[in-house]
């Protein structure tokens, strides 16, 4: 019995130490919540979609910087995804056992946690020197390499979780390969899919670093791709430093924004992701 | 040994050293005389045989996984209109058999056939053989039910649109002709655009078979289609198979020996990636000449 009881009291012990540190973990997520919600939308101006952002000193709102990253984003995800997709659908339905795939999953998981101010770099080298100007343009060529390697992963690993015996099924009938993997594939890794997609949506909506280098940041509404254009996160990081007292309450306010659409994409994501019909 | 161009004597490969002659497998069975010598000696009268006409003729069938030798030359016919159960205990090579007849293995890199697989005599292990064509002609219904993530219809409709430009209440007659062969279309015919998925399993196996049997294939390839269900539903499925053999040509691998005696007319015992014995399914079962197949028949092993 003596046995029974340590193994109790350690079992114990380190269940205690597990709630401790998923406490600890949620705790700090809880309090960033909570504050961004508070600073956000404690004063927060009724003007934050309808006008640009002002000058230092004056009310105004964040509307040049929304549509901003909007343009950029949807920009990004258009360039972005086809390649991501296509790539990995050529990494798990055609060259599963080639060497080109494992090449191409290795650099593709560097390129996933490359740090994003290095992929600003370069496009600041090979886009905006080359040039002369900051634009748009290179703004979502920017975040376009952010969002390849995101779609590639998620795509190659959803399409890995079709079974074999589908794909077999359907080449058993006689189809070729091409309609087994748009008729079959696809469909049946859908929900997959368009997790992906919504990941990548997630992870460049919040982006800073690469914009800064690349798009700049636009004080006026433009919607031209050649020229700077806003963004909430590059409008964040001035304002958030400014010392001005409108321009900090704007920060709060775009950075509720920006999480709250993160988080509504990551929920949808995850509903999405378990409607997935199994097998 | 045999002359390459004679009848080959699988015992001889099977039991060397075994006096008894018995097993022969007339290599030219799809010629002209179509004849079947399954036993010289005759302790059976096979009067049946006479007319029978091989649909497809394997033919000195080698296989490999890579290295690993799986098929060690077999010789059998799959006679048309006939239903022949290949038996055997599990990684005997009866999966792997029935896969070369449609050619299945050429998905996967590292696996090959050597030897002939006549199909109305024409050699389907050329290269040049068209796949998506061969497969169109030899359907094959697998294990796990499978059916696509689409509606009852359209898993059935899917594969008659890419050979056929049908109209769409031609292409509703063949899609109730098929389920109907499959003896599914009084279950379904009123859900058709439900998902495939939401049927049960037994109902999936035979959408499948309906699937199957839309394109209008020439030979069916079983593989344990009965596996994975209940025995009301195998029941069910060996009903099908039954009406089916009227017009097509079936192989079936079944590890249930009762299902093999029941539905099948032809049986050939696997072992090891050998045929041992291949015989009309009434004799292998209550008069195999093999000692091996004495054994697992009557289940002192495998």
């Amino acid at each position: 019995m003596a046995i029974y009881d340590t193994r109790r009291r350690r079992s114990r012990f380190f269940l205690s130490l597990c709630y401790v540190c998923v406490f600890a973990g949620l705790g700090w997520l809880v309090i960033i919540l909570g504050t961004l919600l508070f600073e956000g939308l404690r004063n927060m101006p009724l003007s934050v979609f309808i006008q640009m952002t002002p000058p230092p000193g004056s009310e105004g709102g964040l509307l040049n910087a929304i549509i901003g990253s909007v343009i950029m984003t949807a920009l990004a995800m258009a360039i972005g995804t086809p390649l991501g997709i296509l790539a990995a659908t050529y990494m798990a339905e055609y060259g599963r056992h080639s060497r080109l795939t494992i090449i191409v999953r290795f650099i593709n998981d560097i390129l996933l946690s490359a740090p994003s101010i290095v992929i600003g770099l370069f496009i600041y080298e090979v886009m905006v020197v080359k040039m002369g100007h900051f634009s748009a343009l290179a703004g979502a060529a920017a975040l376009a390499v952010i969002v390849v390697p995101v779609v590639v992963r998620t795509t190659e690993d959803m399409l890995l979780l079709v079974p074999d015996t589908l794909r077999e099924a359907a080449r058993a009938l006689g189809l070729p390969c091409s309609v087994v993997i748009r008729k079959v594939a696809y469909r049946a890794a859908r929900a997959g899919l368009i997790t992906g997609v919504l990941l990548a949506v997630a992870r460049i909506s919040g982006e800073t670093a690469p914009l800064l280098f690349t798009a700049l940041n636009n004080q006026f509404y433009s919607t031209d791709l050649n020229a700077p254009m806003s963004s909430l996160p590059a409008v964040i990081f001035q304002f958030a430093l400014s010392p001005y007292k409108e321009w900090q309450q704007l920060a709060w306010t775009g950075a509720l924004i920006i999480t709250l659409a993160v988080l509504g994409l990551s929920i949808a994501a995850r509903v999405l992701h378990s409607r997935r019909p199994a097998e | 040994m045999n002359d390459m161009n004679n009848v080959p004597n699988l015992n001889e490969i099977a039991n060397p050293g075994d006096t008894h002659n018995f097993g022969e497998i007339p290599m030219a069975a799809q010629n002209a005389e179509p004849s079947l010598q399954i036993d010289k000696h005759a302790r059976a009268p096979l009067a049946v045989t006479s007319e029978l006409e091989a649909k497809v003729t394997v033919r000195n069938l080698n296989f490999y996984y890579g290295d690993l030798l799986a098929l060690k030359n077999i010789n059998v016919p799959i006679y048309t209109n006939k239903v022949t159960a290949l038996i055997g205990p599990s990684g005997c090579g009866k999966s792997t058999l029935l896969r070369v007849l449609n050619r299945m293995y050429d998905l996967y890199p590292k696996q090959r056939a050597e030897g002939e697989v006549l199909l109305d005599g024409a050699n389907i292990l050329r290269r040049d053989q068209d796949l998506n064509l061969l497969r169109a002609r030899v359907g094959m219904v697998f294990q796990k039910p499978t059916p696509f993530p689409m509606s009852i219809h359209d898993n059935i409709a899917f594969g008659i649109k890419l050979y056929e430009k049908l109209s769409k209440s031609e292409l509703g007659d063949r899609v109730e002709a098929a389920l109907t062969r499959a003896a599914l279309w009084s279950e379904v015919k009123d859900k058709l655009h439900a998902s495939g998925l939401s049927l049960s399993g037994g109902q999936q196996q035979r959408l499948c078979i309906a699937r199957t049997v839309a394109l209008q294939p020439e030979v069916i390839l079983l593989d344990e289609p009965c596996s994975a269900l209940d025995p009301i539903s195998t029941a069910k499925i060996e009903e099908t198979i039954d009406e089916l053999k009227e017009k097509y040509t079936i192989a079936i691998v079944t590890h249930n020996m009762q299902q093999a005696a029941r539905v099948s007319d032809f049986t050939a015992f696997m072992y090891l990636g050998e045929l041992i014995e291949f015989g009309p399914t009434s004799q292998i079962f209550t008069a195999p000449e093999n000692l091996q197949t004495q054994n697992y028949i009557t289940g002192r092993f495998g």
